[in-house]
């Protein structure tokens, strides 16, 4: 039974990271083919280096993820803490509900409908150029706040709600509890949900195929575009150490996680402890 | 963690200002370009990147700088439907044949002033007033090719290896690719029963029908740019693709895979052209890029990149462009270089109404399914 389950898991593994492998064997073929090995070079990661215009749509890339990350997490901590505090049940719910739309809607009908209302808006400000750089930072926001606020809203259930009006009993403003007190108990969550975030708007394809302009072309819109005539190894270098970056991201945010839950039990042990003790 | 959340913030502050400055920065100009994916020399190695190049040319001879926006597409209908949603301010735009008669007949294009494009006199006559823009006003070709059959020899006898009945022989059954699209499908039967690609008859597309059908069970896969990796690792033994592409698949194929190439007595020609359309910010600095992508230097570079052929006289009589490309590559790029017109003409792709498109993906879904 051991080893049936063994191998049961050694073959998920290696369909889930077979092609991921392939991939970065081939990133450092010395050949423009996947026929021939030529062997070991680090020619298509010279060469990607070399390439001012996969570069610039890497750059552009993850300026468009860090900026939408960083403002997704900011907009989607206060809507969180915001339908927290909502006193109505079913209003609590129905915000909950509508804030997924963006996450459980077709990709493609975010996106279409997304560059409708950015041509509508256009013409109604007489421009004719409306996609921009704006239009696409604001479509990556829209669909990655659900992920923080999703991050977020568990943090603050969790939360000791005696926690900031302990803080506001002793002589804290609000505000300030708010800050010293919820933010830094709320970090973790508010921390992930930012990586996802950062990592949703690396790995979108469809929305910004619909809202990016002349002046802004993220890479798979790029990559897709090379499509008809084959897709060169540069790609494969790029998508290998996009892999590893990635890569490092999840363990980071996994020590996170893992560093958070050991604090919470060490808490709650101690709580109980103390309540023994007292008994 | 807080150090951690600060450091980020900070960076991402700096980017995005660096960003907004690098946009609005003084007077230059910008130009707004979109293309094919890998269709112009980008400077990889060694080579001209031609738009740095006519940013640098243009900076030099105009004294103001421009900043060229680059952006591509993957197919034609992409290229459409994003103009033609009316959010985006192109400049220049490098369509294919029939979807230029199509924009042309949609007043989506703007005539050219070729006295901005003095260059234009490097167009051999052969390439000028084609089918999709017949009076010569709204166009200037950038790169032309030829759809032909690519064979394994080490699987195909040479002896079977001749017009497009190759691609119907039951000797190759599994072994045999076929275009995923349907023009170019559908194109493959019509050349080889002698029938009009553009034909508004709907009985004759019936017929080319009725030859993809018979088709269907010898066809191994049918695709697009997935033919590189079939043909070039032995896969597959048979495919139809264009010219310059078999020399992309000659270069990688796979030791026990000998790749040949020909190219059947009626056979599709493609011509994609360089256009302004009507959405343009600043006529002139367009056509003075186009002037540009015209003149030698670039314009060698690009075809080299490419690897199509080029309607410029000047790069395909250049010494130096026929020595890197060698005898072989010129003879099967160029070869109706010289009656190009009249093939054309009889063989190329128009656009076609849209009743009859919506005909012909129907038949197109019937031979999938």
């Amino acid at each position: 039974m051991k080893t049936l389950s063994r191998i049961y898991t050694g073959l998920i593994l290696l369909f889930l990271f077979a092609p991921i492998v392939i991939l970065i064997v081939f990133s450092f073929n010395g050949e423009n083919s996947t026929a021939v090995m030529t062997g070991f070079s680090f020619r298509w990661y010279k060469e990607l280096f070399d390439n001012a215009k996969i570069l610039e749509a890497v750059r552009n890339t993850l300026l468009l993820a860090v900026s939408s990350a960083l403002i997704a997490t900011v907009m989607g901590t206060a809507a969180a803490v915001g339908i927290y505090r909502l006193r109505s049940r079913y209003l609590r719910a129905a915000l909950d509900t509508v804030t997924n739309i963006p996450m459980i809607n077709p990709d493609i009908i975010t996106g279409i409908s997304l560059m409708l209302m950015f041509v509508f808006a256009g013409r109604l400000f007489g421009l004719n150029n409306s996609l921009n750089f704006g239009t696409i930072l604001i479509a990556h926001v829209t669909f990655c706040l659900p992920y923080v606020i999703l991050q977020v809203l568990p943090k603050l259930q969790q939360m000791d709600k005696a926690l900031p009006e302990a803080a506001m009993d002793l002589g804290c403003t609000p505000l300030r509890a708010f800050f010293k007190v919820e933010i830094p108990e709320l970090f973790p969550g508010i921390l992930t949900g930012m990586i996802m975030a950062f990592t949703m708007s690396l790995d979108d394809f469809v929305i910004s195929y619909f809202t990016s302009g002349p002046g802004f072309q993220t890479l798979p819109v790029l990559i897709y575009s090379m499509t008809k005539k084959a897709v060169k190894p540069t790609i494969y270098s790029l998508a290998t150490i996009i892999f590893f970056v990635i890569l490092a991201l999840l363990t980071v945010t996994n020590l996170i996680d893992s560093d958070t839950d050991k604090a919470v039990k060490e808490a709650r042990k101690k709580k109980k402890a103390k309540k023994q003790a007292a008994a | 963690m807080k150090k951690l959340l600060s450091v980020l913030l900070c960076a991402a502050l700096l980017l995005s200002a660096a960003a907004m400055l690098s946009a609005c920065g003084g007077s230059t100009l910008t130009l707004n370009v979109y293309n094919w994916g890998e269709y112009i020399s980008d400077g990889s190695e060694g080579s001209l990147d031609t738009i740095k190049a006519f940013e640098a040319w243009y900076q030099e001879n105009y004294g103001q700088k421009v900043k060229v926006n680059y952006t591509t597409f993957a197919s034609n209908e992409d290229m459409y439907n994003k103009l033609s949603s009316g959010a985006v301010s192109y400049d220049v735009v490098i369509p294919s044949d029939y979807m230029i008669a199509k924009m042309i007949e949609e007043g989506m294009l703007l005539p050219l002033n070729f006295d901005n494009i003095p260059n234009y006199a490097n167009i051999d006559e052969n390439f000028r007033g084609l089918n999709y823009d017949p009076e010569n006003k709204f166009t200037v070709p950038y790169s032309y090719g030829v759809v032909g059959i690519i064979y394994n020899a080490n699987v195909v006898d040479e002896a079977d290896a001749v017009g497009w009945d190759l691609l119907w022989n039951e000797k190759y059954t599994g072994q045999i690719l076929q275009f995923n699209n349907p023009r170019d499908a559908f194109g493959t039967a019509q050349y080889k029963l002698g029938l009009d690609v553009n034909s508004t008859d709907k009985a004759e597309w019936d017929k080319a029908y009725e030859e993809l059908k018979k088709q269907e069970p010898l066809v191994q896969k049918y695709v697009m740019d997935e033919i590189y990796n079939m043909m070039e690792i032995g896969e597959a033994a048979i495919g139809v693709y264009y010219a310059g592409d078999y020399f992309t698949m000659l270069d990688a194929q796979a030791e026990d895979v000998d790749l040949r190439f020909y190219q059947p007595e009626r056979t599709n020609y493609f011509v994609d052209a360089m256009c302004i359309p009507s959405c343009c910010k600043n006529q002139e600095l367009a056509e003075i890029f186009i002037n540009f992508m015209l003149s030698e230097e670039p314009a060698i570079a690009n075809a080299e990149y490419i690897y199509y052929a080029s309607p410029n006289s000047v790069v395909y009589n250049s010494p130096e462009y026929q020595e890197e490309m060698g005898e072989d590559v010129m003879e099967i790029l160029y070869m109706d270089v010289d009656n190009f017109k009249t093939l054309y003409n009889q063989y190329g792709f128009l656009n076609q109404s849209n009743d009859m498109l919506s005909y012909i993906s129907e038949l197109w879904h019937k031979v999938r399914n």
